[in-house]
């Protein structure tokens, strides 16, 4: 019996709900003032959040689950149990615009399993897109999935039409990838990441090269938001400090705008082999952490390596403040005197209370009580760690003490819902 | 004691009059109370002054008003004229300065202002109505600050070619006919039954959701319960809450998938087309006298050190198999690791343009190089080159050692240290060595690599070496020819 385009959705989202990338930020700002539908501003909008803290940007579904590809982590593979659908490119088209005209969503990711070759099925996204654009104007944001081993002529128009383009390295080595997605290719994977870069560098050069012939359109653009990729954490065996090896090159090499963690999850479909349980959240909480210190404040990766014991990240303390404490010889730190970079380094400062401490001391030298305003609730992690002009730590504390001090007390699982 | 009339959605324009004519009568702040229009209150107006003056303030003072006007607080009046008169008084840096308090009380009023307008934004449901013949589009909404004319814009920029109309206790904003108009409050409308809305989005909502993660805190933080009576889709969190243990629970319990039926039939298919990893090497080995193809193939799948993890590919030399000269490099750069061709970054086009100079043509020359990945150093956005070691040199040596097998070079030419070392089997110095040299029984030639002339600091020494580089391309293209 031929389903329903409302049991196609239940299926196709379900699918595509362990893909983490949710951003709908970057890009070109557009608006509909002058036709077709649809705005970007570039920043991004979260519609709803659904139980599990994470938001509903995008219409985020697959095209289909139908896929030849048996990878060991993935609800879809061809092995799997579960139930299988496809969507027509026109049933897509009308759910993204007709959820986009409620203003439930800011557009539409989209991903498919690989029912054919890939080709084709990087075709039929790209059909999808592009008749978004064409057909209908739409002007909102648009995430397409790019396959691996589609030529470079089918990423050349995807990349036309979409904002963001991603393709996923899913395991942290190539070894973990050959054991649990046979048919994957770590060097397909990377080729493809690393033609998208090309060619959103060339549109960019091509855009660049000074004010155009007049009357002339100036060459496309190409992904205007970037690409970005995922790491599914806790499926294999690697530790922290391998995974953020890996999304440090990953960074460097391929101009990605995010590597995503996405902690391994039960999907009901299991799979010989692979943990039963959830990676516990909080393990893909402090990777984003270490992720946020090494791209903006500064910190190296042998740093972090340095609080990180046999590989894996402080569980009980953020990265920074298990760095400060092995660390504690360099502090205290005078906030009304350090540079930006020695801020950046105190636990409980964050990128924007070191902005508005910086702006906020030249009318005067700071106390505590105005380092605690200007850093919302980090104060009480930064105490230990800074003098002001009324405060100074008197003997740093020794390591035992301050962590149990500054860790959390462990919670109980909370499952209240109106406290 | 002075009462100053403002209605609770008092608009900037507003304040700033209410302000000048405090100012003019130089009422200091705890001398004026501001109150609603219709309040009783025993204090008098202000007194009235001839003409209201011009005042130029600080630009962070009118973008604090600007937001921290729209807070429904009932001191933010009172706050912003605090600010206003010191500033006025000649503190000109007060607004920018958070850490007085009465500055960060406001700039917490104007974060929360612009918190609601981004929740207006992403949390307003639109449901299409009829009237008066026509589509329009309408939405209830109950924003926590006076924030329509704020938030209103952006509906115009995204829905511009629909009729709309918002509807917030404060009062409405309506756009028809490509204009847009704000009107006093009117009843909630009745919510028309949308099986868009109703059924698809409630249903994706459902779907989106993994109940292996629940995370109730980050979502009421981020989605306050106040917003929830005009979210259709948030009437479903309880019974998905409840629900979530107990499809934990049975997703534990599941046994291991058996395969489908069709499972087994594409993997015959797969196997049948020959899907297969195209990194993993062919089964048999290389036949001696290997053929340049066959060799790439056993290249790319090189795991003979470990730099080629990090690596995008193994990039194997290119040009035709009776090349007179052969060109070795160091390693691929960034450019060359991404397009997999050797000498297409900076330091080949350098190559390319002394090459043209030399009257030598790229084309019937064969270019590789010494080691086959991409050693570097992620710092940041970019890759720093790093020198490969003599073991990753002595380990890639097996395959420049089959490439120059299965070529029949009459020149084979060092570009840099790296290369000369590999080929020659021992650490060669560039400086010494230059020119004419032997690599075992091959006539060969050491000279520098393009990269060196890149790196050299001046202009002057740059256009030398750059001189040495082409004459000894020069000397190269007369010894293949010889």
């Amino acid at each position: 019996m031929p389903r329903t385009l409302l049991q196609k959705l239940e299926i196709l989202a379900d699918a595509a709900k362990y893909d983490a990338s949710c951003a709908s930020s970057g890009g070109t700002r557009r608006t509909s003032r002058s036709g077709g539908l649809g705005s970007t501003d570039g920043m991004g909008l979260c519609h709803a959040y659904t139980p599990d803290g994470r938001c509903v940007s995008l219409l985020k579904i697959l095209l289909t689950n139908f896929c030849r590809y048996d990878c060991a982590y993935c609800v879809s593979r061809r092995s799997s149990t579960v139930e299988r659908a496809r969507f027509s490119v026109d049933e897509v088209v009308r759910l993204t615009l007709d959820l986009y005209r409620r203003n439930c969503i800011e557009g539409l990711f989209l991903s498919s399993g690989i029912a054919r070759s890939e080709d084709d099925t990087m075709a039929d996204l790209v059909r999808v897109a592009k008749t978004l654009r064409t057909a209908h104007g739409f002007r909102g944001y648009i995430h397409l999935k790019t396959i691996p081993g589609a030529s470079a002529a089918l990423l050349t128009e995807a990349g036309r039409w979409a904002d963001r383009l991603s393709l996923n390295v899913e395991l942290p080595s190539d070894a973990s990838l050959a054991a649990y997605a046979p048919e994957k290719s770590a060097g397909r994977i990377k080729a493809g990441l690393a033609t998208t870069r090309t060619l959103i560098e060339d549109a960019a050069t091509a855009r660049r090269r000074g004010p155009g012939v007049i009357g002339k359109a100036p060459p496309p653009r190409f992904a205007p938001a970037g690409q970005s990729t995922q790491i599914i954490v806790g499926a294999d065996r690697a530790d922290d400090l391998t995974i953020l090896g890996t999304a440090t090159s990953l960074y460097a090499s391929y101009a990605l705008k995010r590597v995503y963690y996405a902690a391994f999850s039960p999907t009901g479909h299991p799979s010989a082999g692979l943990p039963q349980a959830a990676t516990p959240l909080v393990r893909e909480h402090r990777l984003y952490q270490a992720d946020w210190l090494l791209r903006f404040y500064g910190f190296a990766l042998p740093e972090l390596a340095a609080a990180a014991p046999a590989g894996m990240l402080d569980s009980a303390i953020d990265p920074k403040l298990a760095w400060a404490l092995a660390e504690r010889g360099r502090f205290p730190v005078d906030v009304n005197r350090a540079p930006r970079e020695l801020l950046l380094r105190v636990p409980g400062l964050g990128v924007r209370a070191v902005e508005r401490i910086l702006v906020a001391r030249r009318s005067g030298g700071l106390r505590l009580a105005d380092v605690a305003r200007l850093s919302g609730g980090g104060v009480t992690r930064a105490r230990p760690f800074i003098v002001t002009a009324d405060w100074r730590p008197t003997a740093l504390l020794d390591e035992a003490h301050l962590r149990r001090r500054l860790a959390p007390a462990p919670r109980p699982v909370q499952l209240d819902l109106f406290g | 004691m002075y009462a100053v009339r403002l209605p609770p959605d008092a608009d900037e324009a507003a304040f700033r009059e209410a302000a000048r004519g405090c100012l003019a009568a130089v009422l200091a702040p705890r001398d004026v109370a501001f109150v609603p229009p219709d309040a009783p209150s025993l204090f008098p107006p202000p007194p009235a002054v001839e003409a209201l003056p011009e005042i130029a303030v600080p630009r962070a003072y009118a973008e604090l008003l600007h937001d921290a006007i729209c807070h429904r607080a009932a001191d933010r009046f009172a706050l912003l004229y605090d600010v206003l008169w010191r500033i006025v008084q000649g503190a000109r840096g007060l607004a920018a300065n958070p850490a007085d308090p009465a500055v960060a009380r406001l700039a917490g009023y104007a974060h929360a202002v612009r918190r609601d307008i981004h929740k207006m934004h992403a949390f307003l449901r639109f449901r299409p109505c009829e009237r008066d013949g026509r589509s329009v589009s309408v939405a209830w909404f109950e924003p926590q600050h006076y924030v329509l004319r704020r938030a209103a814009p952006f509906f115009v920029d995204r829905f511009a070619g629909m009729d709309w109309l918002i509807a917030t206790p404060t009062g409405t904003a309506a756009w028809h006919d490509c204009v847009l108009r704000f009107g006093p409050p009117v009843e909630k409308p009745p919510q028309a039954a949308d099986a868009v809305l109703d059924e698809l989005w409630l249903a994706y909502y459902r779907a989106t959701f993994n109940p292996a993660r629940l995370r109730l805190a980050a979502m009421r933080s981020e989605m306050p319960r106040h917003f929830w009576a005009t979210m259709p889709e948030t009437t479903q969190i309880p019974a998905m809450v409840a629900e979530a243990g107990r499809r934990v629970a049975a997703m534990r319990a599941a046994a291991p998938d058996p395969p489908p039926r069709f499972a087994q039939a594409v993997a015959a298919q797969g196997a049948a087309v020959g899907m297969q990893r195209p990194d993993v090497p062919p089964a048999t080995a290389v036949p001696p006298g290997p053929s340049l193809d066959a060799l790439r193939a056993e290249i790319a799948a090189c795991r003979r050190c470990p730099l080629h993890g990090p690596a995008t590919q193994a990039v194997c030399g290119t040009g035709p198999k009776h090349a007179a000269v052969v060109l070795v490099g160091e390693q691929p750069g960034d450019q060359e690791d991404l397009a997999g061709a050797p000498f297409v970054g900076p330091a080949g086009q350098l190559l390319d343009r002394a090459l043209a100079e030399a009257g030598l043509d790229r084309g019937a020359l064969y270019l590789t190089n010494a080691v086959k990945h991409f050693k570097y150093e992620p710092r940041g956005k970019r890759r720093l080159h790093k020198t490969p070691n003599a073991a990753e040199v002595t380990a890639c040596r097996w395959w420049l050692d089959r490439e120059l097998a299965a070529l029949t070079p009459r020149l084979v030419v060092a570009l840099g240290a790296t290369a000369a070392t590999a080929l020659a089997g021992r650490p060669v110095s560039v400086l010494r060595e230059r020119g004419p040299v032997r690599f075992g029984t091959r006539p060969g030639y050491v000279t520098v690599h393009p990269s060196y002339l890149l790196r050299l600091p001046e202009a002057a020494r740059q256009a030398e070496a750059y001189a040495a580089f082409v004459a000894d391309l020069r000397r190269i293209r007369d010894l293949a020819a010889a």
